[in-house]
């Protein structure tokens, strides 16, 4: 499986980047880590005129974290997530779900603007920036813009990017110290692509009821998405157990994962549920 | 594409397409063999190799991304004794066909130099990333075990 | 100093390590040739059809581009592969033709040859050359089979290529007085050896020698080099397989696959070397597929639990042809369905279908890993019925030492026999319940622990052994005293060259240092058999010990010369020849090395056995199962190395659950095959399985090799299945769950669960 032809070019900077990705006429792709661009090479599934590196762009490597959040610089790799102990405290949601993805040596070379830009529906990091309503800085010739994750993820493997642009940030907001979280994913075999997976958060005003709900979901549609519906449950109310099953047949109901080779949709809305309650549970915990 | 890097502690340099994975260079371009081809696809690790004293799938490289970096195959992991890693996998019978070895081997020292403590719940986890269809992984995990106390004596390598 | 009997039972460390360990082993991809171009097989995208055109004018203008190879290359005929097993004329129809010619007949099958440069180039070329195929209907299931709307042989009629019949008794008559009798569905799924080393061979034609020398060689060398020789019409003398390194074989790779011929062949046409190697995409569609069997079959017993007889219908889908070895499984499904258990009568008929699909071949314990799962299956739901404890209904059947020998039902056509040969079976039963802890574990059936239901389960089995005809080998002892032995035998892994040493050691009785052994390749005996069926120690090992008592007779005419005495009065001892006080060393005995050659010829097989108990843990929720433990128990009559034997009792298990639970080679309804790499066929890694244990032991010797020993190896897989979904119907018991089809995904158990609860909301 050796990859087709292809030139290959090492910008020094951002604009440099950019500038070669439009003199191609939407036939190169930028290459971070390689862990999902390569396999698709080598089963010549993309077939583009020129590699753009983003291997010198080393201050798109940073993990900056501030009162308005976690700002994840594109090349972030998983085990820089996985390394970086202020992550537990200033947003443990994403330090959790990063434990999920891949293995050891994927780890040390995939990053987040390659995972996020490559928008497997199956993939933790987009479910995360879906969750948590990430914004995405992306440049492109026109200039730099800030998009929502909900309008960030258009399809299947699909994104609003347009061929001359790179997106060099995911920006997650401030995470209350006070929140309520859990993640859950169900994977055949340790690292696997999740059958399904939930994130979710939530924080408790003064009477103890839940505000301000986010339910993401994984593997369960053609993008990640959020469960709206089980979030509306949620919210207003004081958890409970009736609650929880309150939310998770919702869950369940609101949506309508594809069939594949590896499950039935059914499985999967089912699936759904399940982790959506034992999260839940945990969450309260 | 002319490249240069580092190979098992010698300056090395070659000129590849740039579509040459690394593993292809390392293999054929520098005649090391060691490194093993089972997938391409990024999934059975047989290629691992270090890459600034990180564990990577050679597979999912190009050559022409290490310029200047310093790559480490099994064969720069290995002496003309064996080292008290691969004595442990002979101990413990952790291979049988030998051809997802140099990749275990490679992975373990990685993992083993950063975390001489890794407890058996570690090591599975890391090594759940090489594929292995001989041994089972029972033997492997109780080698790379017993390996731990030599990297806990001297250090990182 | 005598040395007997110090090596053969020590757990020797692996002599092949050495290398291995040090990233030196050579295998076929090592290998280079001067001036080697390299090969690619342009492979079929369409299930069926009917190839119109080949048109490669555009990819022989790649530069780099030597030739593109199709069928008219070949010669008047394009060369069909041979069925080295069950070679019956009326299989012939479905012998494989090496390149497709007129037709192609499954996703993968090889239409043409690129030879280039470089491997990347010739991949370049396959896009460019135009591929013109009108499709016909795919036949992709039984249903499809049977109807015969499509047929893949035009010729035979139908998508039956055979029906196997396996007999005992007189079922029919048995069947009609039995107390008690189940009848069920089961299903296992198809799914592959999958080696972790992909197949590839180095080829050169020396055109002033005349001679061809093939590098890759596992398995069935000299088989192959007939096959070979006579394909390309050379004499046998002509051709040489070499065997280096194997990286795995477990039964598929090294028989003989249309690359065998193509990659020799093309060779000879451009007069280069010419290199080979495929892809994990490629080796999933082109190595044999395996397993692939549905059963509707009955059981019968006595009210009191005595097992009666099996009588039923196996279907076998097998793929597009039938090559080198593929009626294997489906006729050990039949054959050896009753397992360790006494059953008197036996009727079943076992049919292989042909379908759009990869062709399929043995993998390691063919046809046993689906018939363990059917009978074990069936002995859990007997239980359950006659009330009877599912461990006390096993121990009631189990064939006796003193049933020995204990025939097996017959099968025909091309009619076997066999008979399990020496064991105590209920020894090794009651000492797995015992290792396990089946007392204590029983506590916990049903229960339900932080979300997950507990179950045991118990399953007993067969390993068959020690194929002949016969084994050669090729005793040398050299000038400076060392031992070289050229066997037939060959290695995919296995510690050939550790455990081949151990018995020459003890039976030259010379230090395990000083020997080596070389296999594998066609030049170092006549005629060798190779390795399959775990016959290697028995064989290899047998003939060993035969020539070894050949040299030493050797040794001791050219001693007598010397020592001026009778060869018979001459004493081997410790390395050196004497007589009367005077003695003369191996090293230095003769100017030229002595050689023997000798062979050992067996015609029974040897039957190792054993019994297995497993404890999983279900998340209904999920349907996630988790193997909390299993325990094997085997008697292999005798260990030559205890650390590669359970060594290979964990790894043929680990393979079993990959079986189990994740391993599944899917097709859709037209024969496109939707699992094509590894990030969709599942195997087992190092975090799935962490709690497997296995105990080896040597309580009866096999009385029909010298050694005592029984081929060992497989054993470990094949009650699994049953074991495995035996477990889960105990957990989930009060469910009433019973799965009757493999693999249990996480999905397929949660369907389970689902049904039995709404059947249970119903009532």
């Amino acid at each position: 499986m050796k990859p087709p032809i292809f030139e290959y070019a090492l910008p020094s900077t951002v604009a440099e980047a950019v500038s070669l990705l439009a003199s191609r006429n939407g036939n190169a792709k930028v290459i971070s880590g390689g862990q999902s661009l390569m396999p698709m090479l080598a089963f010549r599934l993309a077939t583009p005129e020129l590699l753009v590196d983003l291997k010198h762009l080393k201050d798109l490597g940073a993990i900056r974290i501030g009162e308005d959040g976690v700002r994840l610089g594109a090349r972030v790799r998983w085990c820089d997530i996985e390394g970086d102990a202020r992550l537990a405290v200033s947003h443990p949601l994403l330090a959790e779900a990063i434990k999920h993805v891949a293995h050891y040596q994927i780890r040390n070379r995939g990053t987040v603007g390659g995972s996020v830009a490559h928008a497997d529906p199956s993939a933790e990091m987009p479910g995360i920036a879906m969750t948590c309503d990430a914004q995405m800085k992306i440049v492109g010739s026109a200039g730099t813009r800030i998009e929502a994750a909900a309008d960030f993820f258009t399809g299947p493997l699909q994104t609003s990017l347009e061929p001359d642009e790179i997106l060099t940030e995911v920006h997650l907001p401030a995470w209350p110290a006070a929140r309520r979280w859990a993640f859950l994913e169900f994977a055949r075999r340790k690292g696997d692509f999740a059958m399904a997976g939930v994130a979710l958060y939530y924080d408790l005003d003064s009477g103890n009821r839940i505000t301000d709900a986010h339910i993401g979901a994984i593997g369960v549609a053609d993008r990640p998405i959020r469960l709206t519906e089980a979030e509306a449950v949620l919210n207003g109310n004081q958890m409970s157990d009736k609650l929880i099953a309150a939310a998770s047949a919702k869950a369940r109901q609101s949506i309508d994962p594809p069939s594949d080779i590896h499950a039935p949709g059914a499985y999967r809305a089912a699936l759904v549920a399940t982790l959506l309650g034992r999260g839940l549970k945990k969450s309260a915990a | 594409m002319q490249i240069e890097f580092n190979l098992n502690g010698q300056a090395v340099s070659a000129d590849v397409e740039p579509r040459t994975t690394l593993a292809d260079c390392i293999r054929n371009d520098f005649g090391q063999t060691g490194t093993h081809l089972a997938c391409e696809h990024g999934v059975c690790g047989a290629c691992t190799v270090l890459v600034n004293g990180e564990a990577v799938r050679s597979c999912l490289l190009l050559a022409v991304q290490v310029q200047n970096d310093k790559v480490v195959t099994i064969e720069g992991l290995s002496g003309d004794e064996l080292t008290p890693l691969q004595a442990a996998f002979r101990k413990h019978h952790a291979l049988q066909c030998g051809f997802c070895t140099p990749g275990f081997i490679t992975t373990a020292h990685a993992l083993l130099s950063h975390e001489p403590d890794a407890d058996e719940d570690r090591i599975r986890d890391v090594l759940s990333g090489n594929l292995c269809r001989c041994s089972g992984y029972v033997p492997i995990v109780e080698a790379v075990l017993e390996a731990r106390s030599s990297y806990r004596d001297s250090g990182s390598k | 100093m005598k040395v007997f009997n110090s090596y053969i039972g020590r757990p020797m460390e692996r002599v092949e390590d050495l290398r291995m360990v040090r990233g030196r082993g050579t295998y076929v991809a090592d290998v280079n040739r001067p001036n080697q171009l390299y090969a690619v097989i342009l492979r079929s995208s369409t299930a069926h059809g009917i190839i119109k055109s080949i048109d490669s004018s555009e990819a022989l203008a790649l530069a780099g581009v030597h030739r593109v190879l199709t069928a008219k290359d070949l010669g008047n005929e394009v060369p069909l592969i041979p069925l080295r097993l069950q070679p019956l004329p009326q299989l012939e129809p479905f012998h494989q033709p090496v390149l497709a010619d007129k037709k192609v007949r499954y996703v993968g099958e090889p239409i043409a040859v690129v030879i280039a440069e470089s491997a990347a180039i010739a991949e370049d070329a396959l896009e460019r050359i135009a591929l013109e195929i009108d499709p016909l209907p795919a036949v992709a299931t039984r249903a499809q089979a049977e109807a015969k709307r499509s047929v893949l042989f035009e010729g035979h009629g139908s998508n039956v290529a055979i029906t196997w019949k396996a007999f005992r008794g007189n079922a029919d008559e048995a069947f009609k007085t039995a107390d008690y009798v189940r009848r069920e569905t089961f299903r296992v799924q198809r799914h592959a050896a999958m080696f972790m080393e992909p197949r590839g061979f180095v080829a050169e034609w020396d055109e002033a020698a005349g001679k061809l020398t093939v590098w890759g060689a596992a398995k069935t060398a000299w088989y192959n080099r007939r096959t070979l020789a006579a394909q390309l019409g050379l004499e046998l003398e002509a051709v040489d397989l070499i065997e280096v390194d194997v990286g795995g074989g477990f039964g598929s790779r090294g028989e003989f696959y249309p690359e065998d011929y193509l990659i020799p062949a093309a060779a000879r046409i451009v007069g280069r070397p010419v290199k080979w190697t495929e892809d994990r995409r490629e080796h999933i569609m082109s190595a044999n597929h395996a397993r692939d069997v549905e059963c509707d079959v009955e059981f019968a017993a006595t009210r009191d639990g005595r097992f009666i007889g099996l009588r039923g219908q196996i279907w076998s889908d097998i793929g597009a042809y039938i090559r080198t070895n593929g009626s294997v499984g489906p006729r050990n499904v039949a054959q050896y369905m009753s397992g360790p258990y006494c059953m008197e009568h036996i009727d079943l008929k076992s049919s292989m279908l042909t379908t759009n699909k990869t062709p399929c071949g043995t993998y390691r314990g063919p046809g046993r890993y689906e018939t363990d799962f059917i009978r074990e299956r069936m002995i859990d739901l007997a239980a359950q019925d006659l009330k009877i404890d599912r461990v006390e209904l096993r121990r009631r059947n189990l064939v006796a030492d003193a049933q020995m020998p204990y025939t097996l039902a017959s099968i025909t056509p091309y009619d076997s026999s066999t008979e399990l040969d020496s064991g105590d079976y209920h020894a090794v039963f009651d000492r797995c319940l015992k290792e396990f802890g089946w007392e204590e574990r029983s506590k916990l059936r049903g229960q339900s622990i932080d979300g997950y239901y507990h179950g045991l389960a118990i399953g007993s089995f067969i390993e068959g052994g020690a194929a002949g005809p016969k084994e050669e080998v090729r005793l040398v002892l050299e000038t400076d005293g060392a031992l070289s032995v050229y066997m037939g035998s060959s290695s995919v892994g296995q510690g050939l060259e550790t455990i081949m040493a151990q018995i020459a050691a003890d039976a030259m009785e010379i230090p395990y240092e000083k020997i080596t052994i070389l296999h594998g390749s066609t030049s170092y005996v006549k005629d060798g058999y190779g390795a399959y069926h775990s016959r290697s120690t028995v064989m290899g090992g047998s003939a060993i010990l035969l020539g070894a008592e050949k040299l030493k007779e050797l040794i001791q005419q050219t001693a007598a010369q010397r020592l001026g005495c009778k060869p018979e009065e001459v004493v081997i001892d410790g390395e050196q020849a004497s007589f009367g006080g005077n003695h003369i060393a191996f090293a230095g005995l003769s100017e030229t090395p002595l050689e023997v050659e000798a062979a050992f010829f067996n015609k029974k097989y040897t039957w190792a056995y054993g019994t297995q108990a497993a404890h999983v843990a279900v998340d209904p929720g999920t349907g996630h199962v988790k193997v909390i433990d299993v325990m094997s128990v085997e008697d292999v009559g005798r260990m030559i190395n205890p650390l590669t034997l359970h060594g290979q009792a964990i790894g043929s298990i680990v393979q079993g659950l990959g079986g189990a639970f994740l391993e599944h080679l899917v097709y859709d309804d037209e024969g496109q095959l939707l699992t094509g790499s590894f990030a969709d066929y599942l195997m087992p890694t190092a975090s799935d399985f962490p709690s497997i244990r296995s105990v080896t032991l040597e309580l009866k010797p096999c009385p029909n090799n010298p050694l005592g020993a029984k081929g060992a190896g497989e054993g470990g897989l094949i009650p699994i299945g049953g074991l495995m979904a035996n477990a889960v119907a105990d957990a989930l018991s009060h469910l009433n769950v019973q799965p009757m089809e493999l693999p249990l995904s996480p999905p397929r158990i949660w369907q389970l669960v689902e049904e039995a609860e709404a059947a249970r909301a119903r009532a």
